[in-house]
């Protein structure tokens, strides 16, 4: 077909045969046609029942037509299917994922204003397309500590932006630990591509945090900004000019002040490695912290009188309009299934999956460093070494969306948002990372239906895909 | 009803043979009626029977001072509903820009467009409950063109459902082919469901031609079809229904048999059949029912109406 476009002459792909999320709904899928000798006596039932929708469509059984009449849910779900693989249905068929230029193209604005059409059309073979995961707790990983100083730091980073693309990850922050000064070079801000999933920032979780929940932070690196506020902070990290987010403990003296400075500077302010009950914790709030880091651990456990940094999820002194995030590390040892639960119902537009992946994640058991101290794998668990204390997880970031979705019993589209958009609406980058929405990146991956990633994409092109002798 | 009009379509396009520099020409309506009959004609192309690439379409109408991207523009339904499933060239789809700066100018440049194009092989259309074509409101001239209406406050308050309810915000005006240019197709179907439209059915073919009823033009059209279910048919004489039942294995042979363009190769040296006679035909739907068809069904094809049942 002669395409005539006058926006630009990039070329054009269309993905068909996919399910894409949008709009916080996965487009079902539509059979093809088969003719069940069953069915048509259940559409002669289906059809008696006649509905009319508002905008006339003749489909019952629409979950989104507001005037679809209800079953019970077995029977609703078989019916529907059945009746799409009829086709009987006038719903809608399913979309496709225009790109173009490494966005995400509106077809309609291509079909009428520029009269063009795809130059290339890719068959996803029915998979499920959503956007790229975005992790934004991760310390290092397949042998690279980001937060041990080397001269070879450059290609640690490459390293494991590019590993990461196999677990569904297109953009990252890496995560520095408590270290000592020395350590906070510069991480720089770069697009993600076949070299390796995009750098959004660094996330600098400590020093200025509780002695009492450190974890697995060296004590003597430890600091407090009681002298000089947001001055000793700028004194410890240097530069913050590639910094996306900030973890510090908010019961400690003046850190109104340096939230608020933080805040001021664009950079998300996250509560972490704390023994702030909830008042410190929502005053810090209302200075500015948007972000919990991985609740539960690290913090003041939960209590009826005084729930902590935990209260946060169902505070009423959220100042409007603001949300609290939080990140969970969904892999089954660092929360308990039942608090992943209790966490998600309470406040399920928050959740942010993060991995907080170590050094020794993607290698196999044995000893491997993290910061400045010694940690041992043991399948999924790792502890510091010689301790019972845990330090930081071996998951994927696909292995937590999974187990997320399979622990809380979610639906597929919130477990793929809480990787992807909720991160992305956290550090206000929604508009264009984090969803599948027109002009946004087009950076977004093929999954199959149990949600193993099957091909990354960055900017449009294909970055990872599975080896098919892989599944 | 809307498998019988989407049948009725693919075979007038395969069986016209349409290929490079040969262009079928179709009219498309918009609204709910002919929703079901899209979607039954993505169907024909995703299972291969059927292509849109040397089809022109041209729309009946747009509303005026509505953006092309606002989700209740005839712009969004039919990118929705259907081009967006089709492959269908943007180059040979024509709509009403309901934007431009000289309304009469746009309407003009659509008449040439339709003359550029040889004229359209089928109209197809629907009714709406004042009887209107297009936006041809009760009134209209029966040998208008193209241009601007003031739509009725009947349409207004059928439309307002897709506003929210609101009637501030629905159109008050639009641009429209006139009844004089569908009555120029060389073939024109119009598509009617729901109870709601019985008496401008009744209006349109049991009464005389009347400019208050607009569709009541096709009764001089040489080359007509009126599609219609069962509550469609409720303000009709039982004599004009019985009758036009009974003809109903006549009007199956206009989609018996069902070609596809999977045999293109063997249809394109046969000329195009003449279904059936000149006169105004109409056809009628009947619900779910599903009679037996007889395969050789050797009834004379000469009579002037005609229905449709069953299927």
């Amino acid at each position: 077909m002669p395409s005539n476009k006058s926006v630009s002459d990039a070329p054009i792909v269309q993905f068909t045969n996919c399910r894409i999320l949008r709009d916080h709904q996965l487009q079902r899928a539509r059979a093809r046609q088969r003719r069940l000798l069953a069915v048509s006596q259940l559409e002669e039932q289906l059809y008696s029942g006649r509905h009319r929708s508002a905008r006339g469509r003749r489909c019952p059984w629409d979950p989104l037509c507001p005037g679809s009449m209800s079953l019970g849910q077995g029977r609703l779900l078989l019916v529907l299917q059945m009746i799409r693989e009829l086709g009987v249905c006038n719903c809608p068929p399913r979309e496709d994922l225009w790109v173009r230029e490494g966005k995400i193209l509106n077809p309609e604005k291509l079909f009428f204003d520029e009269k063009g059409s795809a130059d290339v059309q890719l068959d996803c073979k029915d998979s499920i397309i959503a956007p790229g995961f975005i992790d934004v707790q991760i310390n290092g990983g397949f042998g690279v500590d980001f937060s041990l100083a080397t001269d070879d730091f450059k290609s640690g980073i490459d390293l494991v932006g590019q590993k990461i693309l196999s677990h569904g990850v297109t953009s990252f922050c890496p995560t520095l630990v408590t270290s000592p000064s020395s350590v906070y070079h510069q991480i720089s801000v770069r697009n993600g591509g076949a070299h390796g999933a995009g750098i959004l920032g660094a996330h600098l979780e400590g020093p200025f945090i509780s002695k009492e929940k450190k974890g697995a932070h060296p004590e003597h690196c430890l600091r407090t900004f009681e002298a000089g506020a947001f001055q000793d902070l700028l004194a410890t990290y240097g530069c913050l000019d590639c910094v996306q987010i900030v973890t510090l403990a908010p019961e400690m003296r003046r850190s109104s002040e340096v939230i608020r400075e933080l805040t001021k500077r664009g950079i998300c302010v996250s509560l972490g490695h704390s023994v702030a009950n909830l008042s410190q914790a929502e005053e810090a709030v209302q200075h500015g912290a948007t972000f919990i880091t991985h609740l539960f651990n690290a913090m003041l456990p939960f209590h009826h009188r005084d729930p902590g940094i935990v209260g946060l999820l169902t505070s009423d002194r959220i100042p409007a309009g603001r949300r609290v995030f939080y990140g969970m590390i969904s892999d089954g040892i660092h929360t308990n299934p039942a608090a992943l639960r209790i966490a998600h119902r309470a406040h399920p537009k928050g959740l942010v999956l993060v991995t907080d992946a170590m050094a020794g994640m993607g290698l196999a058991p044995g000893r491997h460093t993290l910061g400045q101290q010694v940690v041992e794998i043991d399948g999924l668990n790792t502890y510091i070494a010689g301790t019972k204390t845990l330090s930081g997880s071996v998951a994927t970031m696909d292995t937590c969306v999974r187990h997320f979705q399979e622990a809380t019993g979610c639906s597929v589209e919130t477990a793929l948002e809480a990787a992807s958009l909720h991160p992305a609406q956290l550090l206000g980058i929604e508009h264009k990372k984090g969803t599948l929405n027109y002009d946004s990146d087009a950076d977004f991956l093929m999954l199959n239906d149990s949600l193993y990633v099957q091909a990354t994409y960055i900017a449009g092109e294909e970055v990872w895909r599975q080896d098919v002798s892989g599944m | 009803m809307n498998e019988w009009a989407a049948k009725y379509i693919r075979n007038r396009i395969v069986q016209f043979g349409p290929g490079p520099g040969r262009f079928f020409t179709l009219g498309l309506p918009t609204g709910s009626t002919p929703l079901g009959c899209y979607s039954k004609l993505v169907e024909y192309y995703r299972n291969g029977d059927l292509s849109f690439k040397y089809v022109k379409t041209f729309n009946m109408d747009e509303y005026v001072g509505l953006p092309r991207d606002h989700p209740e523009s005839y712009h969004s339904f039919m990118w929705n509903n259907f081009f967006k499933h089709i492959d269908i060239s943007p180059e040979n789809v024509h709509i009403l820009d309901g934007n431009a700066p000289d309304l009469q100018a746009e309407c003009d440049a659509f008449e040439e467009k339709i003359k550029a194009a040889g004229g359209i092989e089928l109209f197809v259309g629907g009714i709406g409950p004042d009887g209107h074509i297009a936006f041809n409101e009760p009134g209209s001239s029966l040998v208008s063109r193209t241009r601007v209406k003031t739509l009725a406050m009947d349409t207004i308050l059928a439309n307002a459902r897709f506003f929210d309810g609101d009637l501030s915000k629905v159109p008050t005006m639009a641009l429209t082919v006139g009844v004089g240019t569908v009555m120029d197709a060389r073939e024109v179907m119009i598509l009617i469901t729901g109870a709601h439209k019985a008496f401008a059915l009744y209006k349109a073919i049991e009464d005389g031609v009347n400019h208050m009823w607009t569709v009541s033009a096709f009764q001089q059209h040489p080359n007509t079809v009126f599609v219609c279910d069962e509550d469609a048919t409720l303000e009709l004489k039982v004599k004009t229904v019985k009758y036009f039942k009974g003809l109903m294995l006549v009007h199956n042979k206009l989609v018996e048999p069902l070609y596809s363009m999977k045999e293109m190769g063997t249809e394109r040296s046969q000329s195009k059949k003449p279904y059936i006679s000149q006169t105004t035909l109409y056809a009628l739907w009947k619900g779910q029912e599903r009679l037996p068809l007889s395969p050789s069904c050797d009834l004379p094809v000469t009579c002037p109406l005609a229905l449709l049942q069953g299927n």
